[in-house]
């Protein structure tokens, strides 16, 4: 017993300089990098980079909503399937859900329940997949981030992006952002995603040990975060869609017309049924 | 969900240019899609690949693991190969246990690499009848656009040629790059109507009567085969699908070794 006390104390987090292992402040984001519109086939996607985390997003309607008995006559679903990737943990994670990927699938799709104009799109659903291809702690915030881009990217009608950070307690000093081994042996994570427009909270967990004063300090960090991850995912979706005028200048003057077509005799009518005999 | 629908005009088109041996994405018959690979993608798996088969996009992550061996082959490791046909990649795919056809697609991949004896198993072993390596290919599907067979098959390859054994961790000597003897390139063959085509883009693989995987090593040899779909070949165009399937599996081996 003692021997395993005597190891947690020695398991130091925060530096003698106030730094953290990875050499961050206690108010620091990781790095983080965003990029709107990576996958073809999908309606929407977003790809994210934070810290050690690589997660991808894609959103696919509003569309008819399956199984049927799910249907709400008034409004869209928004379901979301929050899904790792078995190579993206250290020791290999079994395929398919498990109770804690069940859990965030279901706080992520009400957290996005809240902004997208749910009532526009009655009978279908708005399904959102995260894929985590390579975890470091932070995932469901980076997933919630990105998924929050891939909405936009597929125009689904919402009233803001929202954007998500966590923040938590590792040697007692309240900090932004946690990394791996700060969340294994830190005494608190708390992730928290918000509207940035109105600041409304639409996704909040906690679990360890924080007074009220630390639970502030934490929010305080985390709203901070929030708002320039918005930035970032805004940043994204213009670098993805908006045009400048130097684009414009770039780009090669426009073809010549193509030669009126010669007269073609018309196909012969589409036929459903290619058998052996052929057209 | 149901299966995409191709639209008449799609059909025709294709069919129209496939008679005078053209292709919708300007392809030649025999031509596979560009293929690119981007090594050590993932930092938490042993090995890993991302594979682009034209538009088709996988991620290939192989972890090892210490376990028993199989009573029956007491002295060599263990290979386990699994797809993820997850809801990102396609509207047509869903969410739940692995459907059939993700089966096939791990079967017939794992059966490339383990025919072609590609990984030398026996120096997986650690202590006979007690301890081998365990070696898990996890395919991760991300955009498909066609063709998953060859997508699936150059990532894990790839993948494979790019995995360290975490010996150190398991306190067994120092880590070793996995013992990789043969590079096995398998080249999938569509045929709609009386045309085949290598390396099926999506439109063609949704019109497709019937479908071929050949896996050949670098002597030319055949390693493993699969037919699929409802459709049928002559004796004929298999032997000519084989040709094409060492030829094109020529062109492609040198961009599945290097590293």
């Amino acid at each position: 017993m003692e021997d395993i006390e005597h190891i947690e104390k020695q398991m130091k987090l925060i530096r003698a300089d106030g730094r953290r292992l990875d050499g961050r402040k206690p108010d620091e984001l990781r790095p983080v990098r965003i990029e709107a519109g990576v996958l073809r086939r999908a309606d929407g996607s977003a790809y994210i980079e934070w810290g050690g985390n690589k997660v991808l997003a894609a959103v696919y309607g509003p569309r008819e909503a399956h199984p049927r008995h799910l249907q709400d006559p008034a409004r869209a679903l928004v379901q979301c399937r929050y899904n790792m990737a078995p190579f993206s943990v250290s020791d290999r994670k079994r395929p398919g859900p498990d109770r804690r990927s069940v859990e965030i699938s279901k706080v992520i799709s009400e957290a996005f329940s809240a902004v997208v104009f749910r009532e526009q799109f009655p009978r279908t659903s708005v399904d959102i997949f995260i894929e985590v291809l390579q975890a470091d702690a932070g995932t469901r915030c980076a997933g919630l981030t990105a998924a929050s881009v891939a909405l936009a990217d597929a125009g689904v009608p919402m009233r803001d992006l929202v954007a998500s950070c966590a923040s938590g307690k590792i040697d007692g000093v309240v900090c932004l952002d946690l990394n791996k081994e700060e969340d294994n042996f830190g005494d608190a994570d708390c992730p928290l995603a918000i509207v940035p427009r109105t600041g409304e909270i639409v996704l909040l967990q906690m679990d360890g040990h924080l007074t009220l004063d630390e639970f502030e300090k934490a929010m305080e960090l985390s709203i901070g975060a929030t708002h320039r991850l918005y930035e970032m995912q805004r940043d994204a979706l213009r670098r993805r869609y908006s045009t400048t005028l130097e684009d414009i200048l770039k780009e090669p003057p426009p073809l010549p017309a193509p030669p009126a077509p010669e007269f073609e005799p018309p196909p012969p009518p589409p036929e459903d049924d290619f058998g052996p005999e052929g057209i | 969900m149901s299966e995409e629908i191709v639209s008449d005009l799609m059909r025709a088109h294709v069919y129209r240019l496939a008679s005078t041996g053209q292709r919708v994405d300007g392809r030649a018959l025999d031509e596979p899609r560009k293929l690119s690979l981007e090594r050590t993608y993932v930092k938490t798996a042993e090995g890993s690949a991302r594979a682009k088969l034209g538009n088709t996009d996988v991620l290939v992550g192989i972890k090892m693991s210490v376990g028993e061996p199989y009573p029956d082959t007491p002295n060599t490791g263990v290979l386990s190969t699994s797809v993820e046909m997850v809801p990102l990649a396609s509207p047509t795919f869903e969410a739940g246990p692995p459907r059939p056809d993700a089966i096939e697609l791990a079967r017939v991949v794992d059966r490339g690499i383990r025919e072609s004896k590609m990984v030398n198993m026996e120096k997986l072993c650690i202590t006979p009848k007690e301890k081998v390596w365990i070696m898990f290919i996890d395919i991760h599907v991300l955009d498909y656009d066609g063709n998953l067979f060859d997508a699936c098959s150059y990532g894990a390859t790839a993948a494979l040629g790019s995995t360290v054994v975490p010996a150190k961790g398991q306190g067994l000597g120092d880590d070793f790059p996995l013992p990789v003897e043969h590079w096995p390139v398998s080249v999938t063959t569509a045929k709609i109507k009386d045309v085949l085509f290598v390396d099926p883009a999506l439109d063609e693989e949704r019109m497709s009567d019937a479908r071929i995987t050949v896996t050949t090593d670098e002597n030319g040899d055949i390693r493993a085969m699969q037919k699929g779909l409802s459709g049928s070949f002559t004796y004929d165009e298999v032997k000519r699908i084989i040709e094409t399937a060492q030829r094109v599996g020529r062109g492609i081996r040198p961009l599945l070794r290097s590293s």
